[in-house]
Order: C-alpha cells, then structure tokens, then sequence
C-alpha cells in the first residue's frame, strides 16, 4: 500500500522582522483556516491552529507565550488553557489538541506549508 | 426519635448544634430551638466590630440546617412544665421534650442606683443594644461607661470611635480588677488614658440625674463630685438568665446560675445547661471558651459518650483600645507558695507577669499588657515545666524565639476550642496541609483567633511551607518580586527572570510582572518585551468577548456626562454597528468591534476628549458616585465633585486586582460605597473612609477606615492605603482578603495608614505622586505611535481581511455574537480566567 502524500505548498506568511519574539500573529490560509504563528526565545518558529478548540473563538496567536517544565507552551487568552507549542496538545486535557503546521524562515520571509501536520 | 429542646440560640447553643449536627450520625435526635433574638446566633465576641462596618450577616454564625432541626428565632420561652415535660413561648406555643437544654446566656447587670432606667441608659449585648447606642452617639459629645472591666473598656472604645469623648468610672481601684494585677492595671490606665479616655478608679456611681430633658445627664460620684454626661453604658458585670430554672424549682448556685455537675446536667436528670447560664464547681463562666466545652461535653454526652466537664480555662487576650491585654492561667498567683517574675517597663509600654510553681520551674499562669505577642507561647505552657530562664521569656526579644517544639503533645494550644498540639499534628499527619485546613479539622484558631500563629508555627515546624511562589518560574511572592524589582531598579522581565527565576515565563507570572512594572512606572504597558507580557485585554487595550471580538469602555469619571458626549458614544456605536450596553459601573460598555477596528473607533473617541476606561486593565475601574449635593435634596457634601477628582487621580493606577471605589452624598448610600475596594460616605463635617468591600464572587462590605476627614486627608489615607495594598498584596488578591491576610487587619491598616507606624507613609504618598504626574491616556498614546499601531491587524497577510469566524446576529434589535457550534462555554481550568 502506498501513502499519499499531497505536495507541501509554502505560502509566505511575513517579513521575518514582523514576527517578534513572544507576540503571536495569525495568518489566513487560501481556505480559510487560521494559523497562529509565533517566535519564542531561542528564536524557534512555531505554527499551531489559531481556533480554540474550547470555545471555536480564533484568539490562539492573542496568547502569552511561556514554557512549562521546560516545553514551550502557549496560553489561549480566552479561558486559559495551556498548549505544547511543539504537539499542540492541551497539556491538562489530552483529548485536546491544537493541529501544528510546518513553518519555515525563507529568504527573509516566514512561510507556512498549507497542510497541517496533524496530531503527532 | 427523641425529642430535644434548646433554649437560646447564643454561641454555645449554636456550637451544641453543630456538634450534634455533625456527631448524630444515627438521627438520635429531633432538635427545635428556640431564640429570643431576631436572628440566628452570631458572634457576640465579635460584637464591638458592628459599630466599624461589620454587618450583622458577617457576624452571623451561619445556620445550623437539617430536616431534624428547627429554629425559631425571635421567640421567648416563658416557661418549663417540668411534669409534663412541655415548654410554652410568649406566643402560646407549646412544645415537649425528652431533654431540655438551658443555653439562655446572661444579661448584663444594672446596678438599682436611682436613675439607671433614665432614656440615655444603655447596655451592650446585642446587636439592638448597639443599633440603640449608636443612634444615640450621634448626638451625644460626652459618654460614660459604668464599668471598667473586659467589656467596659470595649464600651468605651466603641463610643470614642463613634466619636464620643469618653469616661470609665470604676468601682475597684484599678482597671479590669478580676484579669490583672495592680501593677498592670496602672499601666493600662495610662496607656488608655493616652488615647484619650478619662478613667476615674476606685469610684462608685451613686446616682444618676436627669437633665431638663427627661434624659440621663449628670453622674454622682461617691466621693461627691460629678460627671456630665450625654449617654451612659453600663458594664459592670452579668446575670446569669436563671429566672426559668428558678421558676421551675432547679437548684441554683449561691450566685445564682443554674448548677450543673460534670455531666452539663441540672438538679433534674432531663434538664441540662450550658455557657454563661451555667454554675459549675462554684464558677460561673462569662467567656466563650468554657461555654463551647460545655456544648461538646453536653453533645458527646446526648450520644452516648462519657465525656466530662472539668473546669475550663479562662485565659483571655484581648486588645482593648488598641492595647494588648492578657491573662492566663494562676494570673493573681492564688496558688500556695506561687513566686512571681515581673518586667515592669513603664518607659516602653509593657507589663509581663510570669506566675511561677514554688520551686520555680512549672509555669502557672501570667499577665502581659501593652505587648501581649507572647501569650500565645505562653498560654499552652501552664502547668508545664518553663522551658528556659522565666526573665528571659518575657523579656522583649523572648518569646518569639521560643517555637512550638517547646510543647508537649498535651498542651491546649486552641484553649477556646479546647485543641492541643496533639490534635493538630495529627490533624497534620492526616493530611491538613495550611492553616485553612486545620481550623476546619480542628476548630482550632476559630474563636478569638489568638492561636492562629501557633498553627502556622507547628504547621512550619512539621515542615509544610505555605508556598507563596508566584508559579514555577519564580520561588518568590508577588510581594518579594515587588521589592526585588523596587531595590535593584530592574525595568524589564527578562532581566528579572534571567536573576531571580528560571525558565521563560508563564500566563501567571508574565501579566503580575507587567503589573509591578507598571506600577512603578515604566512608561506604556505596551511598550518594548512589556507588549508580550500582557494578558490579551491589556494586549490590545480592550475586553476580548466570547467570539474573540472586543468590547471599548471610554472613561465616564463619576458616570457624569454631557450630551454632546453621549451623542459621540452613540454615534461611534451606530457607525461601527456595535451592541451597547449600560454597565454596572455607571458607564457605557461598547461591544462587537474586531480587532482591527480598535484604532479607528478610538480615534474619534479621542477625538471627542475621551480616554481609556481601562475596563480591560488590572487597575482601577470607575468611582461610581450619587448625585449628592449637586440636586439631592438630602445630599451633605459634593459626592460628584469627589468621585471625578477621584477618579482622575486613580485613573490607570495598575494594581494586583481591580480597584472599584464610590462616593455617597449622604449616610443612604446610593452609590454603594460600602461595596467598594474604597468607598466614601460623607458626613455632615467631611467624609468617612470604608476600606475592603467588594461585590463579585465573595462578596464583603467595606469598613470604616476613619471618619469625619477632610478632602485633603481623605487623599492623602486613600493614596497611602493604594500603594501599600500595591506593594503587599498577592496578585489576584483584592482588597477584602488582602486586609485579612494581615496580621490584626484592620488594626494593623489603621497604624500603617493614620498613625504611620512603619514610617512608610511619605514614601508611599511620593508613590503616588509619581503615578498621578505621569499619567498619560494608553489609547491616544497608541494612536500616535505606528509601531504600536501595526499590531492592531486581524492577520499577518491580509490585515484589513475580518477574522471570517466571527459573524452576529440580532437580538432586540441589537448585533450579539452568532451562535457557535460549541455553543457557550461552559467549562474553565480554573476561576482566574477572567481578567
Ligand atoms: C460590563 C460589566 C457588566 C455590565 O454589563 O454591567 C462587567 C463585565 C465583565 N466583568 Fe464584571 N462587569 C461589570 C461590573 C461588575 C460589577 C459591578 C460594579 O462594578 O459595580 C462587579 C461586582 C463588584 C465588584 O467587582 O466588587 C463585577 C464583578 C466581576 C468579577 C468578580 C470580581 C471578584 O472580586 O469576585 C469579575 C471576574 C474578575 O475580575 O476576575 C468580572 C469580570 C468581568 C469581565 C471583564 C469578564 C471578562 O474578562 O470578559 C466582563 C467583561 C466586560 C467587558 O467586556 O466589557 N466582573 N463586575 C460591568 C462593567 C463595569 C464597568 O463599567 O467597568
Ligand atoms: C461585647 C462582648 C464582648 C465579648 N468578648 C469576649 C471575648 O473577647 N472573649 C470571650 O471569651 N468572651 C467574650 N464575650 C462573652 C461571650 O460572648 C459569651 O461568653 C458567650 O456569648 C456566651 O454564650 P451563651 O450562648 O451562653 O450566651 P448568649 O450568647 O448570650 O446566648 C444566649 C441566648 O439565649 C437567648 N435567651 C435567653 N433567655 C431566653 C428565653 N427565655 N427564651 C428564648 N431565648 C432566650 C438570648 O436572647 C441569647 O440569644 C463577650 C461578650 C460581649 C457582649
Ligand atoms: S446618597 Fe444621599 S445625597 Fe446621594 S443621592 Fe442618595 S440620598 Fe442623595
Ligand atoms: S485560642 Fe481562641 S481561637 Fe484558638
């Protein structure tokens, strides 16, 4: 049996120098779906859903940036749940989960890949 | 079942109550209890706390509530068929019982000097004996307290609160003659007299004379001069109420009270007593703590135990006037060859009497006044052997030294409760891990609360430290970060979490920390790494809503407005088709506008000559005002006036919680001012000060801070009180819980804030100072900054685009968020997750 892997399309996002460390942003992708993107501390990249699975509202990338026992963590502002920036779970409620999206710095530019990667 | 009838519903029968509520696992008992008073027990301890603010529903006790319990309240029994075992009420109402228990407490004594039942005469029992004397203070410029025992002089600092210049006169030839010695009492004297009360010793009241109004006027003394008086309270001792048991043919004791043998039962063997009522051993009790080990014996017996009544302690710590008094055990030193060690130290304010065993070594009993911090060590340890040199024990520095450890097991370290140190660390090794815990498990620290540091003393000594750790990242409490961030000058986060945590921060600390930032004044909440660490309503300077859509609150100082510029609000609303709404807090809330919006709505608000409301912010909210003298036909002062320079200098104050304050025009209180963080209520000469009122989810009624300020003192204690509760609060922790977390409350709040007892208060005014000359409006300061401004997008690649998932509907004519497949939330992670 073989996968089917559809092509990884890279839309551009911003200008690197938009993203600032700990603030979020959110970008539209052409269907629609939000991603929230943000830049921590150590200058990593990460791209997670910017809807709250608790309450459909798309507030993620409005979120505090911070980390727990070490994982980097973001915090939906709307009833506080916190989630893995790295897996996208709910780290107190693990049937939750944020979908992560590929992200990249490119010539200057943040892109995301249009295809979740899904739950790890 | 059988049937139980209580007479009285005091605080020693509520406490029986309880302790059957809680112990009658088998339904043994049918209780009915029937009080005289209006209202439920409360705690009568508490009492003088009524005359500072405290309601009558927070000195409540609670109710005891059952489907085999019935109370009736402000019903007297008249009398007991003991044949036919019945009791009949003034209503006609007869009940029967199986076992009848006495709680009727006592009746303060009026001595039958001629004049004592002129109007102007007062006791001090019960809350209607307060409502009473407070009404006649307020006309009242002289009072005198007959009495100068425990209860004459919390009399008498009642009336001088209230305003009145006041006497004790008594009978003895020194103060509070039954707890302390001779020596004590002068000191006492001294240190009452110095607040300002005239206290005449070794006096005998021998008449009271009318003036030409029919009321109590003037005092004859026994050595033949006078006093003049406004008002009179009678404190000289009590009565137990005994005239049921009496009529009923009980024995009594010699003194009168019903007598009682180690089982709480009377002469007959289905009659019962308890508390102040009773005569046991040849003692009558008149303080609580014998009175709740009557109701414990008495339950334990009604359920089949064996438990005795023995004696109860009487030691007592009070602070009468501001000054510590106590004494415990042998305090007058009537045992046999006691030896007594006392520090008399008349320059400093203390008196310490130890009462030593004849050789010596076995603590007895002891007096300490003017600084009582050692009681609480000392107390539990008579009838024990002294743990080091006596001088040294009550020498300044002593007793604080001395830890618990120095226990053994047995020692009663609640003696209100009767719960020894046994009791508590087993309470501990069952897993009561806080003091909270171990009052509820234990009881211990409920009463009087003069225990409540040696629970946190065992508590620490069994190696539990409460933690005050803001969260994973910092090991220290809002406070400690507060003077870290004051001493070492450091203005941004990361560099305090680089020095004095670990990791990178969190939702918790990162928006405390932006608090403590702001308050000491680091310019824009917005500006620089202070952006990111900003709850989202701070973030964008707005209330995020349900659909992730924001709510705009202008300014509306004292909710007064004009036409022109409601006519904006509304032409603001209509243009960007937004939900508006009246609040709570005299102003008008605009709701559904997205992100993106935010700048261009605000900049015709600006325009108009509003400012940010900062409803989003933790800092303060509005000053709801009355309308007071500018139309109120009752109105004694400017409350409108006030409220706006109030609020004008308050405004964008951050804080560990939202502040919430009012100012009322006249004593009935429209703006609800008691309900206030602060609130005002003017009198006819200036302005009273309540501190700790909040609504919301545990709601508290402000007390009185001070009373009859002018403005600029007003100020000037309003200023004080902000910047201490900013720099010693928890975060999230509003004013109410913040004042009882200090050590003595608001006693404490009054020698920081009026006396100046830390010597902080310059500092603190200079605080303010500074917050109130560097105010600046947050939005027009975005609105002028592009950097600031680019934030306000709804996506990185399409900034203009509406965020697509949100959408309205209407509802009375009116957009409200579209109903979501989720519907509305129902569950959050936890109760901070509000702003
Ligand atoms: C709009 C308003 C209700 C209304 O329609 O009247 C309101 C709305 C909210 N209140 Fe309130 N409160 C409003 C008056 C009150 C009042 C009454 C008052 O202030 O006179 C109270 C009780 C009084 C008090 O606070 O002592 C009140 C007690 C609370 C509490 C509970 C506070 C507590 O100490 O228990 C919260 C939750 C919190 O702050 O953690 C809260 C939180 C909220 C939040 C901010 C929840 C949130 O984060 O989304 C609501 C959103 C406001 C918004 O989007 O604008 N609101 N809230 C009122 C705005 C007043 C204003 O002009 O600023
Ligand atoms: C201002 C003040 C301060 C105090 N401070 C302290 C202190 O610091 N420490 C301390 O240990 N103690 C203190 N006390 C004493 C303490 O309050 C009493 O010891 C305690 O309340 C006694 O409880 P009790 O139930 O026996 O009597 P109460 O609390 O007086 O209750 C008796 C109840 O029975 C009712 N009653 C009487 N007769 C009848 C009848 N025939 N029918 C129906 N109901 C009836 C009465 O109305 C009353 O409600 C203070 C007392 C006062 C007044
Ligand atoms: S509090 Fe007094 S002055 Fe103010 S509106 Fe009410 S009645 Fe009038
Ligand atoms: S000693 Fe009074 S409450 Fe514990």
């Amino acid at each position: 049996m073989t996968t089917l892997t559809p092509p990884l399309t890279w839309i551009d996002a911003c200008p690197a120098h938009h993203l600032e460390t700990a603030l979020g942003l959110a970008t539209l992708l052409p269907d629609l779906h939000q991603v929230a993107l943000f830049r921590t501390h150590d200058d990593h990249l990460y791209a997670v859903d910017n809807l709250d699975p608790h309450t459909g509202a798309a507030v993620i990338c409005r979120g505090i940036v911070g980390d727990h026992a070490g994982e980097p963590t973001i915090t939906s502002p709307m009833l506080k749940h916190v989630f893995s920036l790295r897996s996208g779970h709910d780290l107190d409620d693990h049937h939750t989960h944020l979908s992560t999206w590929p992200v990249r710095h490119h010539h200057g530019m943040i892109q995301i890949g249009t295809t979740p990667q899904g739950t790890p | 079942m059988e049937k139980l009838v209580v007479i009285g519903n005091g605080m020693v029968g509520h406490r029986l109550l309880q302790a059957l509520n809680e112990g009658d696992h088998t339904h043994r008992w049918h209780i009915t209890v029937v009080g005289e008073e209006p209202r439920t027990a409360y705690d009568r301890v508490a009492l003088s706390s009524y005359l500072e603010g405290t309601s009558a529903q927070d000195l409540s006790l609670g109710q005891v509530s059952g489907p085999h319990v019935h109370v009736h309240t402000n019903e007297r029994v008249t009398t007991i068929d003991r044949t036919h075992r019945t009791i009949t009420t003034h209503t006609g109402r007869t009940l029967p019982y199986d076992r009848l228990v006495l709680a009727t407490g006592s009746t303060p004594f009026v001595p039958p000097v001629p004049g004592h039942d002129l109007p102007g005469c007062h006791v001090y029992r019960t809350i209607e004996d307060l409502d009473a004397l407070a009404i006649d203070a307020r006309t009242a410029r002289t009072g005198v307290v007959i009495g100068g025992g425990l209860l004459g002089l919390e009399a008498a600092n009642a009336l001088r609160q209230l305003g009145v210049k006041t006497h004790v006169v008594e009978l003895a030839p020194h103060l509070m003659p039954t707890q302390i010695d001779q020596g004590a009492g002068a000191l006492l004297q001294r240190l009452v007299t110095d607040l300002g009360v005239t206290v005449h010793t070794g006096s005998a009241t021998t008449t009271i004379e009318p003036g030409p109004d029919g009321r109590a006027h003037r005092i004859l003394l026994g050595d033949g001069t006078h006093l003049d008086t406004d008002l009179v309270v009678f404190s000289v001792g009590i009565r137990p109420r005994d005239e049921l048991a009496r009529a009923a043919h009980l024995r009594l004791g010699p003194r009168g009270g019903v007598d009682i043998d180690h089982t709480c039962t009377t002469s007959d063997p289905t009659i019962h007593a308890i508390g102040e009522v009773a005569h046991h051993n040849g003692t009558i009790y008149g303080l609580i703590a014998p009175g709740n080990a009557m109701a414990e014996v008495l339950a334990d017996r009604l359920l089949g135990g064996e438990a005795t009544f023995t004696g109860a302690d009487t030691s007592t710590k009070l602070k009468l006037l501001g000054v510590d008094v106590a004494g415990f055990g042998d305090a007058h030193a009537n045992t046999p060859g006691a030896l007594d060690v006392v520090v008399n130290d008349a320059a400093g304010g203390r008196y310490a009497k130890l009462v030593l065993s004849d050789d010596a070594t076995t603590l007895l009993g002891g007096i300490l006044v003017g600084d009582a911090s050692a009681y609480a060590t000392l107390r539990p340890l008579v009838g024990h052997p002294l743990p080091g040199d006596p001088l040294a024990l009550i020498s300044p520095t002593g007793p604080t030294t001395l830890g618990t450890h120095a226990l053994p097991d047995s020692a009663q370290v609640c003696s209100c409760n009767a719960v020894t140190k046994a009791h508590l660390t087993c309470a501990i090794d069952e897993g009561a891990r806080e003091v909270a815990a171990l009052k509820s498990r234990t009881r211990a620290g409920t009463s009087c609360g003069s225990c409540v540091p040696m629970l946190e003393q065992i508590l620490a000594e069994s190696g539990i430290t409460p933690s005050s750790a803001l969260c994973e990242h910092f090991t220290h409490s809002r406070t400690e970060l507060w003077e870290i961030v004051r001493s070492t000058g450091i203005t941004t986060f990361s560099e305090l979490i680089t020095s004095h945590g670990t990791g990178h921060g969190c939702h918790v600390c990162k928006p405390a920390i932006a608090s403590i930032l702001a308050s000491q004044g680091n310019g824009h909440i917005l500006t620089g790494e202070q952006a990111t660490l900003q709850d989202t309503n701070d973030r964008y300077l707005a209330n995020l809503q349900r659909n992730g859509s924001y709510s705009v609150v202008p300014r509306i100082p004292g909710g007064e407005i004009t036409p022109d510029k409601l006519i904006v609000i509304g032409e603001v609303a209509r243009d960007f088709d937004l939900y508006t709404k009246i609040t709570g807090g005299q102003r008008i809330d605009m709701f559904g506008a997205r992100l993106e919006q935010l700048p261009a709505i605000w900049t015709r608000l600006v325009e108009a000559g509003f400012e940010s409301g900062h409803a989003y912010g933790k800092s303060l909210r509005t000053v709801k005002s009355c309308v007071g003298t500018t139309w109120c036909r009752f109105g004694v002062q400017d409350s409108v006036g006030l409220a706006i320079r109030l609020e004008e200098r308050y405004r964008g104050l951050r804080s560990p919680h939202k502040l919430k304050a009012a100012v009322s025009g006249c004593a009935r209180e429209c703006a609800e001012a008691r309900s206030k963080d602060f609130g005002i209520i003017a009198t006819d000469t200036g302005w009273n000060l309540y501190v700790g009122g909040n609504g919301g989810f545990t709601p508290r009624h402000a007390r009185l801070l001070a009373r009859d300020l002018d403005e600029d003192t007003l100020i000037r204690y309003i200023d004080r009180f902000l910047m201490f509760y900013i720099r010693t609060a928890d975060r999230l922790q509003r004013t109410a819980p913040w004042i009882e977390s200090l050590n003595e409350g608001l006693d404490h709040l009054r020698a920081v804030i009026i006396d100046d007892r830390l010597g902080i208060a310059d500092d603190l005014e200079a605080a303010m100072a500074e917050h109130v000359a560097s105010y600046t409006d947050e939005w027009a300061a975005v609105l002028s900054d592009p950097d600031k401004l680019a934030r306000f997008v709804s996506f990185t690649n399409a900034p203009h685009t509406p965020d697509p998932t949100i959408t309205f509907t209407t509802t009375r004519d009116q957009p409200v968020p579209a109903p979501t497949p989720l519907g509305i939330p129902t569950t959050r992670p936890t109760m901070e997750t509000t702003r």
